[in-house]
């Protein structure tokens, strides 16, 4: 298996209001801790450590 | 004089005067450095196998203090094998139960409860002096049966000077100095070894800077005998993480991670030991302090444990966190994989070169443990904001989802190493089971009423288990000794040692690791595979 990065949520829009909404009223520490929680389940869910080490890589590419 | 740098629990070695103080330098074929755990055992395992061993402490007996006390199976299937397991395992505390905290709250249970047919339980807790107290009282077992093994209490390796082929000690004693010659000198002595530092060998590696407070209490509280982990624990100035662990005669080991910037001396005394001690245990909880300690660890190791005429084991060679009790229980694996090598080297059985896989092998463990017990540390000591946030992201996730409960690391506990791909291997021709591998060490399962590991004899060992054993009873002079056996109605032995297989042979090295395995094997072929694993393959 590898990393899919072409689209492949159905409703784009809709995830990204459920993304913002699960941040909503919160502060800046109960953000960072929901966001690594999140990282955490997704990443147990993908399992592939191959699709992870792409995934990470990707993820790290926008930051240099 | 010899400096005294700790007090002694038992006086088991007192300064005797030598005739050899007063007489040329002597030649010994194995000076041992260090009469600590690793020291000793190696001492034992040599003279039980009759090569002469002389170990120099320069302290008269086994020093106070429990340090380590978490001994894993192999390290008590390795002093099963020099005699001295059953007195550790009667003596010690056998726990199987783990809890984990975060705060106030319980994260996770884990049992460690050993899988059946081991004779040995998966730890025991034994403080330190015990451990070497048991070892040493099978040293005086085995001197005498006439193992020739001599102990030289107060004697201190003051000076080191390598030759062609031995090595000249200067030795501090209460009587003034005199000089040892050794043809193989083994250090032995501590993390700090004086040794490493008279030949100016480097030592690299991680320093993390924290300091942890050991208080080791008495009580008879009704605490269960299990592990208790905290992370962030609630209780005041307890620190960033905290354990409580029962050891014999009553005594609870109590550990507070208090972090760099502190001042040990301030830390150590008793007022402020006991405001800590009493925040964790409660009100009224009655207790008396037997031994406090602050220390810090490194993880790093010597490039090489063998330098020519002159060995490393144990903390002298490579340090770890404590998570994980890695510590003690590696040095044992290393006394267990150099006695078998020195002892056919001296006898001119093996070439020079068996000793070099001494240090392959051995590398390969302490690289295996720096690297458990470095991760082990980054997870108790987030060493960044996001580390931390991560951590306790887990920490919170492991309470509700079992996914995240393998990612707790609090420590992961010590398993005997397996040499994969090291050069002393032969042929894996069974695919299955995996860990009894090549590389491996053997497996214990039941044998009627006894356990397989009592069974091996001394030396090398070809396990046969139903299939035929060819006729071979030695190989260059190094005996071979056979044990056939069958998995008929020992269902435990067939899923441990034949996966699939209808039978198998099995080459076993005086350390019990495995060689070589096949289905069925003729004598050409276990011979060279014993060739292999005494270092005569070429290159």
């Amino acid at each position: 298996m590898t990393l899919n990065l072409e689209p492949n949520i159905p409703d784009p829009d809709g995830f990204y209001d459920l993304l913002l909404a699960a941040h909503q009223g919160l502060s800046k520490d109960e953000s960072d801790a929901l966001n690594a929680r999140l990282i955490l389940v997704l990443a147990n869910h993908v399992g592939d450590v191959d699709v992870l080490r792409e995934a990470l890589a990707a993820a790290r590419k926008r930051s240099e | 004089m010899v400096d005294v740098r700790y007090d002694i629990a038992f006086r088991l070695y007192p300064y005797e005067k030598v005739p050899d103080q007063d007489l040329p330098p002597k030649r010994h074929p194995v000076v041992i450095v260090g009469g600590g755990p690793i020291g000793m055992a190696l001492a034992l395992d040599l003279g039980r196998k009759g090569t002469p061993v002389l170990v120099l402490d320069d302290h008269e007996g086994v020093g106070h203090g429990s340090r380590a006390i978490c001994f894993a199976k192999r390290t008590l299937e390795i002093a099963d094998r020099l005699g001295a397991g059953q007195a550790m395992v009667d003596k010690g505390v056998v726990w199987n139960v783990g809890k984990v905290f975060h705060g106030d709250d319980q994260v996770f249970e884990f049992n460690l409860q050993p899988e059946g047919g081991h004779k040995n339980p998966a730890f025991i807790n034994l403080q330190q002096p015990y451990f070497e107290k048991f070892i040493v009282d099978e040293i005086r077992r085995a001197q005498d049966d006439g193992a020739p093994i001599e102990i030289r209490g107060c004697n201190a390796v003051t000076g080191l000077t390598p030759a062609a082929d031995h090595v000249v000690l200067t030795v501090e004693t209460p009587d003034g100095p005199y000089r040892v010659e050794a043809d193989w000198l083994v250090a032995c002595d501590g993390a700090r070894s004086p040794l490493r530092d008279m030949m100016g060998l480097s030592f690299e590696g991680r320093v993390f800077e924290d300091n942890f407070l050991i208080a080791d209490v008495k009580m008879t509280a009704d605490f269960p005998t299990e592990r208790w982990f905290w992370f962030e624990p609630p209780f005041k100035d307890s620190g960033q993480s905290a354990l409580l662990h029962k050891q014999p005669d009553d005594i609870w080991r109590i550990d507070f991670q208090l972090g760099w910037d502190i001042d040990r001396a301030e830390e150590l005394k008793e007022e402020n030991v006991r405001a800590r001690v009493d925040a964790m245990l409660g009100e009224g909880v009655a207790y008396t302090l037997e031994w406090t300690s602050i220390y810090t660890f490194q993880c790093r190791r010597m490039q090489a444990f063998r330098h020519d005429r002159v060995f490393f084991a144990g903390d002298a060679a490579h340090q770890v966190s404590p998570f994980g009790a890695r510590g003690a229980n590696s040095g044992i694996q290393d006394a267990d994989n150099l006695a078998w090598k020195l002892d056919l080297v001296i006898r001119g059985l093996a070439p020079e070169r068996l000793l070099d896989s001494y240090s392959d092998e051995r590398v390969h463990g302490a690289d295996e443990n720096i690297l458990n017990s470095t991760r082990a540390t980054d997870f108790l000591t987030p060493k960044s904001e996001i580390s931390q946030i991560f951590r306790n992201a887990v920490l919170a996730l492991a309470r509700e989802h079992a996914f995240a409960r393998p990612l707790v690391n609090s420590g992961r506990l010590s398993v005997p190493c397996v040499y994969d791909g090291l050069s002393l291997n032969g042929p894996d021709l069974l695919e299955w089971p995996k860990r009894t591998r090549v590389g491996a060490p053997a497996v214990d399962a039941p044998l009627g009423e006894s356990h397989l590991l009592d069974h091996l004899p001394e030396g090398f060992t070809l396990l046969c288990i139903d299939a035929p054993a060819p006729d071979l009873g030695a190989v260059d002079g190094v005996p071979l000794t056979h044990l056939s056996l069958s998995a008929e109605g020992n269902p435990l032995l067939a899923d441990r040692y034949l996966g699939d297989a209808a039978g198998a042979v099995y080459l076993l090295r005086p350390d019990q690791h495995v060689v070589a395995r096949w289905p069925a094997v003729s004598a050409d072929e276990v011979r060279a595979a014993m060739q292999t694993a005494l270092g005569k393959d070429a290159g």
